[in-house]
C-alpha cells in the first residue's frame, strides 16, 4: 500500500501598511538596524499597544476574499492574547497575537491540482500579530547583535486545514494564496524581504489511516525551498516508518545548502507560551459598517483589472502586462481616464516603454512613478494636437519630466520643441531639402519608395525634428507628384 | 506657605506675593531637611526643578498662567518622566533614564507645573508599606516606625510631611488609598481609563491607575482636572466628555444616600478604626446623608481573585526587564539563558520575584482555567455586586485600611498578612470604580485614619463634592504630624 502524505501550511503574510501592528513605526524594508524601532517597538517601560486600523482592514478583507465576500467566517469581535517566551529578538518578552478567538475562522482556496483536478483548500483561520526582530550572529566578535526594525512589523498568519496531499500541491495552494494577498494589496508578497513565508505541517500514513505524527518544518521563505524541503521531510518520515520506527513531533529547520530538514526541538521541549487575553488592548470589535466599507472599496481582482483595461482596446498583451498588478492597473486606468479612445495605444506604449525602463533603472514601485497618470494624460494631448510629435514626446519630454523639468507644457516651452505646423515653413524647408536632393528625387519617381523616407529624414533634420510629420509628408507627397 | 492649598498658592503666584523658583525652593529645602528621615524621595534634581520654575514664571509675567502653572508637584517613580531616572523602585532600572515622557507629566508639563523629585515606592507598585523599594523603607511622618502604607508610600508621606503641596501615584490594589489612610492625606484613583497608563511602568494593566494625592479633596479635584482625560496612546483610555470636578464640590449632602457595606466592618476591622469611621457616618448624616445598609457579598473573594490577576499580569508585564537593551545587567553570564536568569535573580527583590512566579503558575498551561478564568469570573461577579449596592445608594462608604499605620517589618516575613491590608480597597479596583481616602480621625498611637469612599463609573466629581463637604465640617485633613523638624 503505497504513502499519502499530508500536508498543511502556516503562512505568515506581512501587511502591507505604512506602520507597525502596534505603534506608528515606519515599516520600511532595508533601513540600517534599529532605525525603525520607537519606544514602543522596543518596549521601553510604559509604553502600551494600540491595534493599527489598516492591517485590521487587511485581515478583514482577506476574510472576506476567501469567503467570496461572506462576512460570515470574520469573527466580529476577535481578542488579542499575549504568548510569552523570552529571546533578545522579542523586545517585550511577549508576542501580541490571536490565539481563542481570532479575527478570521473559515474561508477556502481554490487551486488546480495537478493529481486531483480543480479542489478547494479550506483554512482553519488567520490571525493577525506582530513580528519579532532579528538577532545578527556574525560581525558582533562572538556576541550577538539585535535588530528591531522588524520588531511589531503587522502579520496575518494563514492556516489551512492538513488537506494538502503532495509538494506540488502545497506548492499551488501557496502560489495561489501569494495571488490572492498581493491581488487584494492585502501584503506586497514580496519573498525576499520575507513578507510571505511559510511552515509546513508534513505528516505521512497509508491510505484510509488516521492521520500520522506531524513535523513542523520553519521559515520556509521560497516556493522551490518547499517543495524541496517536503519531499525530503516525507521521504525522511516514510523512511523511519519503513524501518519499524516511530515519527517524534517535533519543529524541525530546512538546511538551504544541505537539501536536509533538522530537529529544532521536540514538543518535549515546546515552550508553555502562558496565553492570555492582553489586558493593554480592548476586544477587537469589528462593525458591519466597517465589513461593508473594506468590501466596497477592495481593489479590483486580477479578472477584474483584466476586464477594465481590456475596454481600451489595446492588444492583449498590453492588457495583460498592464492587469498584472493592482498598481500598474491602476496607473494605467487612471491615465487612460477621458482619454479619447485613439490616443489610448499611445500612452499604453508610453507606460510600458519609456516610463517602465525608468522605473527599473530606479527600482521604483509604478504607485512612486516619478511621472503621473494625469501628466501622460496632459502630455497626450499635446501629441493629439500637433503641438509635439511622438517621438519627441518619448525620446525627450517624457525622460526630462521624470527629471523633474516640469509638466509637459513647461518642457516643450523650456526646451523649445514646440512642432512647427506653420506649412508656408515647412513648404520653404521641403524646396530647400529637394533642391540640393536631386538623386533622391529622381529615386524616389523611380520608384524606390526608401528615398522619400530618407528626404523626410531630411526634413526633420533640417528642422531639428520640430516639423509636424504628418504635414511634412503631405507636402512632400504633393511636391514630388507620384 | 507648606500648609497652603493649591488655590491659594495659584493666588499667590498670581498675585506675585511670591515666585515659583522661591516655591520650588522652599520646598526643595523641605525635602533637603526631611529625606534623610523619611526617604520619601528616590531623585530629586534641583537644577532642573528651579529650571522650570523660573520659565514658569515668565509664564505668570505673561499673564499665561493655568491653575497649577508654578506649583511644584512631586510624581510616584513609576512615571516616565524625560531626562530623568525613573526606577520604579527597583534595581533593574537603577540605571534607567527615560527618553520619553509619561501623559501625565506631559499633562503637568503642558499646565507647567514643576516637577519637584520623584518618589519612592514599593518595587514595581507591589506592597502595602513602601518597604520593597531597592531604595530602602519609606517611613510614615507620624511615626517614623512605622510604614506610611504603600505602594505609593513616598508622595503619600510627602504630602503628609509637607515635603511636596502635591503628588501623584498609582492605584492597583489599593495603593494610592492605603498610604494615604495611613499617611493622613487625601488621594484618589480615578475610574480605570479616565487617566492615561502611557508612560506608566505596567505592574497589573488591567488594574493599574493613576490618581493624585493632596491635603484636601479641593486640591484633588484640580489634580484631577489636569491628569484626567483621553489619550490615544492607551487602547483602554475612555473617550468622553470632560467634567467640572471643582463645580461639583459645594453642592450640599442633604439627600445623599451612604451605603454602608456591612463586609467592611465585620472581622479584622480594628476597633480604632471602627470607632474613627463610625464617627465620620454620623458626621456626614449631620450634613444630610441617608444612610443605607448595602451588601456587597463577594468581597471576600477580592482578594484571592485579585492575586491571581494582578500576578498573573505582571509576570508578563515585567518580561521586558531582560537586561538586553536598557536597565540592570548581571556583570557574569554564561550564555543568554544564564543572562537572563542572573539579571532577573539580582535585579528584582524578593516580593517581585514571588508574584512573578505565582503569575507564571497561574497561566501555565494546566491551570489556566481553574485559576486565571476563575479570578477572571469572580472579577465580574464583584463589580456586578456594586452595580446592584449603586442602584440604592450614591456612594459607598467604610474604612480604607483594617488598621492604622503597622511598625516597619512587622508584615514582611507574612505575605498574607500584607496582602490583606488592601481587603476593602481592592474590589473597586476590580470593578473599575473610582475611589478616594480621606482623614477621618486618629487612631492607636495617634496614627490617621482613613475614610474610604467609592462611587460609581466616572462619579469622580460626586465622589469629590462628599469629601470636599466632610472637610468643609471637620478639621481632620488639616492635622499635620508633629516633631519632624
Amino acid at each position: 500500500m503505497s504513502w499519502e502524505i499530508v500536508i498543511g501550511l502556516e503562512t505568515h503574510a506581512q501587511l502591507s501598511t505604512a506602520s507597525k501592528m502596534f505603534s506608528g513605526g515606519s515599516t520600511a524594508f532595508g533601513a540600517p538596524p534599529n532605525t525603525q524601532a520607537n519606544a514602543v517597538d522596543i518596549a521601553l517601560p510604559g509604553v502600551l499597544p494600540v491595534a493599527n486600523k489598516a492591517a485590521v482592514e487587511r485581515a478583514i478583507l482577506f476574510g472576506l476574499a476567501v469567503n467570496g465576500g461572506d462576512p460570515k467566517n470574520i469573527n466580529r469581535r476577535s481578542i488579542f492574547a499575549r504568548k510569552n517566551y523570552f529571546y533578545p529578538d522579542l523586545p517585550k518578552g511577549y508576542q501580541i497575537s490571536q490565539f481563542e478567538l481570532p479575527i478570521v475562522q473559515g474561508g477556502e482556496i481554490p487551486i488546480v491540482s495537478p493529481t486531483r483536478g480543480k479542489i478547494k483548500i479550506r483554512l482553519t483561520r488567520a490571525h493577525l500579530e506582530e513580528d519579532a526582530g532579528k538577532s545578527l550572529h556574525e560581525d558582533f566578535q562572538g556576541m550577538s547583535g539585535i535588530d528591531l526594525n522588524r520588531a511589531g512589523i503587522p502579520l496575518l498568519e494563514i492556516v489551512s486545514e492538513p488537506e494538502l496531499r503532495s509538494a506540488q500541491e502545497a506548492i499551488i495552494y501557496a502560489q495561489e494564496l501569494h495571488r490572492l494577498l498581493v491581488d487584494y494589496n492585502v501584503c506586497s508578497g514580496n519573498m525576499e524581504k520575507g513578507e510571505f513565508r511559510c511552515d509546513a505541517n508534513v505528516s505521512v500514513r497509508r491510505a484510509g489511516e488516521p492521520l500520522g505524527t506531524r513535523c513542523e518544518i520553519k521559515n520556509l521563505n521560497s516556493f522551490r525551498f518547499m517543495e524541496q524541503a517536503i519531499k525530503f521531510e516525507a521521504k525522511r518520515q516514510i523512511e523511519i516508518l519503513e524501518d519499524g520506527g516511530k515519527i517524534v513531533q517535533e519543529t524541525r529547520l530546512y538546511d538551504v545548502d544541505k537539501d536536509e530538514t533538522r530537529s529544532m526541538r521536540t514538543k518535549e521541549e515546546a515552550h508553555d507560551y502562558r496565553y492570555f487575553p492582553d489586558p493593554d488592548l480592548l476586544p477587537l470589535v469589528i462593525s458591519e459598517a466597517l465589513i461593508e466599507e473594506v468590501w466596497a472599496s477592495r481593489p479590483k481582482s486580477y479578472d477584474e483589472r483584466y476586464a477594465a483595461i481590456a475596454k481600451y482596446r489595446i492588444p492583449e498583451s498590453q492588457v495583460k502586462q498592464l492587469a498584472a498588478s493592482a498598481a500598474s492597473s491602476t496607473f494605467a486606468l487612471e491615465a487612460f481616464r477621458d482619454l479619447p479612445l485613439p490616443e489610448v495605444p499611445t500612452v499604453s506604449n508610453w507606460i510600458l516603454g519609456p516610463l517602465s525602463a525608468k522605473l527599473n533603472e530606479e527600482n521604483l514601485d509604478i504607485k512612486d512613478s516619478k511621472v503621473k497618470p494625469d501628466q501622460l494624460r496632459a502630455l497626450s494631448r499635446r501629441v493629439s494636437d500637433g503641438t509635439v510629435s511622438n517621438s519627441s514626446a518619448m525620446a525627450e519630454i517624457l525622460p526630462a519630466m521624470w527629471n523633474g523639468e516640469g509638466g509637459p507644457d513647461e518642457v516643450i516651452e523650456k526646451r523649445g520643441l514646440k512642432q512647427i505646423s506653420d506649412s508656408g515653413a515647412i513648404e520653404k524647408i521641403v524646396d530647400q531639402v529637394l533642391a540640393v536632393n536631386a538623386r533622391q528625387v529622381e529615386d524616389y519617381r523611380a520608384g524606390k519608395d526608401k528615398a522619400f523616407n530618407s528626404l523626410v529624414g531630411q526634413v526633420m533634420k533640417a528642422t531639428k525634428g520640430k516639423a509636424n510629420p504628418a504635414q511634412v509628408n503631405e507636402i512632400l507627397k504633393r511636391k514630388l507628384g507620384r | 506657605m507648606l500648609n497652603a492649598s493649591l488655590k491659594e498658592l495659584a493666588a499667590g503666584l498670581a498675585q506675585r506675593k511670591f515666585s515659583s523658583v522661591e516655591l520650588t525652593k522652599l520646598f526643595l529645602g523641605r525635602i533637603k531637611a526631611l529625606n534623610g528621615k523619611l526617604n520619601a524621595f528616590i531623585t530629586v534634581d534641583e537644577e532642573r526643578s528651579v529650571g522650570q520654575a523660573r520659565a514658569a514664571d515668565a509664564l505668570i509675567a505673561k499673564r499665561q498662567a493655568q491653575a497649577l502653572t508654578g506649583i511644584p508637584v512631586a510624581h510616584k517613580d513609576i512615571f516616565v518622566a524625560r531626562d530623568w531616572l525613573t526606577t520604579c523602585g527597583s534595581k533593574i532600572l537603577s540605571n534607567f533614564v527615560s527618553p520619553y515622557d509619561a501623559h501625565l507629566i506631559e499633562r503637568f508639563n503642558t499646565a507647567g507645573a514643576v516637577l519637584l523629585g520623584k518618589t519612592n515606592m514599593d518595587e514595581f507598585a507591589m506592597g502595602s508599606s513602601s518597604e520593597s523599594s531597592f531604595y530602602g523603607p519609606v517611613r510614615n511622618p507620624w511615626n517614623r516606625d512605622c510604614v506610611p502604607g504603600g505602594s505609593s508610600g513616598g508622595s503619600a508621606a510627602a504630602i503628609a510631611a509637607r515635603m511636596a503641596p502635591a503628588a501623584t501615584g498609582t492605584d492597583t490594589g489599593g495603593s494610592i488609598r492605603q498610604p494615604a489612610a495611613l499617611s493622613g492625606v487625601c488621594g484618589l484613583k480615578p475610574t480605570y481609563g479616565l487617566v492615561s497608563r502611557y508612560g506608566m511602568v505596567a505592574f497589573a494593566s488591567s488594574l493599574d491607575q493613576a490618581g493624585p494625592f493632596a491635603k484636601s479633596a479641593e486640591d484633588l479635584a484640580l489634580l484631577l482636572d489636569v491628569i484626567a482625560g483621553f489619550d490615544p496612546r492607551d487602547s483602554t483610555s475612555i473617550e468622553r466628555a470632560k467634567e467640572d470636578y471643582i463645580r461639583e464640590l459645594d453642592k450640599p449632602l442633604s439627600g445623599l444616600r451612604v451605603g454602608v457595606p456591612k463586609e467592611h466592618f465585620g472581622e479584622g476591622l480594628a476597633p480604632d478604626v471602627g470607632a474613627a469611621v463610625e464617627a465620620a457616618l454620623a458626621q456626614l448624616e449631620k450634613l444630610g446623608a441617608k444612610r443605607v445598609p448595602i451588601e456587597l457579598p463577594n468581597s471576600s473573594l477580592s482578594v484571592p481573585a485579585y492575586y491571581v490577576i494582578a500576578p498573573a499580569e505582571a509576570s508578563s508585564n515585567l518580561s521586558r526587564f531582560d537586561g538586553a537593551r536598557y536597565g540592570y545587567r548581571a556583570k557574569d553570564y554564561t550564555d543568554l539563558a544564564d543572562m537572563y536568569r542572573k539579571t532577573r535573580a539580582e535585579g528584582f527583590g524578593k516580593e517581585v520575584r514571588r508574584r512573578i512566579l505565582i503569575g507564571t503558575y497561574v497561566l501555565s498551561h494546566g491551570y489556566y482555567d481553574a485559576y486565571y478564568l476563575k479570578a477572571q469570573k469572580i472579577r465580574r461577579l464583584i463589580a456586578n455586586d456594586f452595580t446592584e449596592a449603586f442602584k440604592r445608594c450614591d456612594v459607598v462608604i467604610g474604612p480604607t485600611s483594617p488598621t492604622v499605620a503597622f511598625k516597619i517589618g512587622a508584615k514582611t516575613a507574612d505575605p498574607v498578612q500584607m496582602y490583606l491590608n488592601d481587603i476593602y480597597t481592592i474590589p473597586a479596583n476590580l470593578a473599575g470604580l473610582p475611589a478616594a481616602s480621606i482623614p477621618c480621625g486618629f487612631g492607636a498611637g495617634g496614627l490617621p485614619v482613613g475614610l474610604h469612599l467609592v462611587g460609581n463609573y466616572f462619579a469622580e466629581a460626586r465622589l469629590l463634592n462628599v469629601a470636599h463637604q466632610y472637610q468643609k465640617a471637620t478639621d481632620w485633613h488639616r492635622r499635620e504630624p508633629a516633631g519632624l523638624q
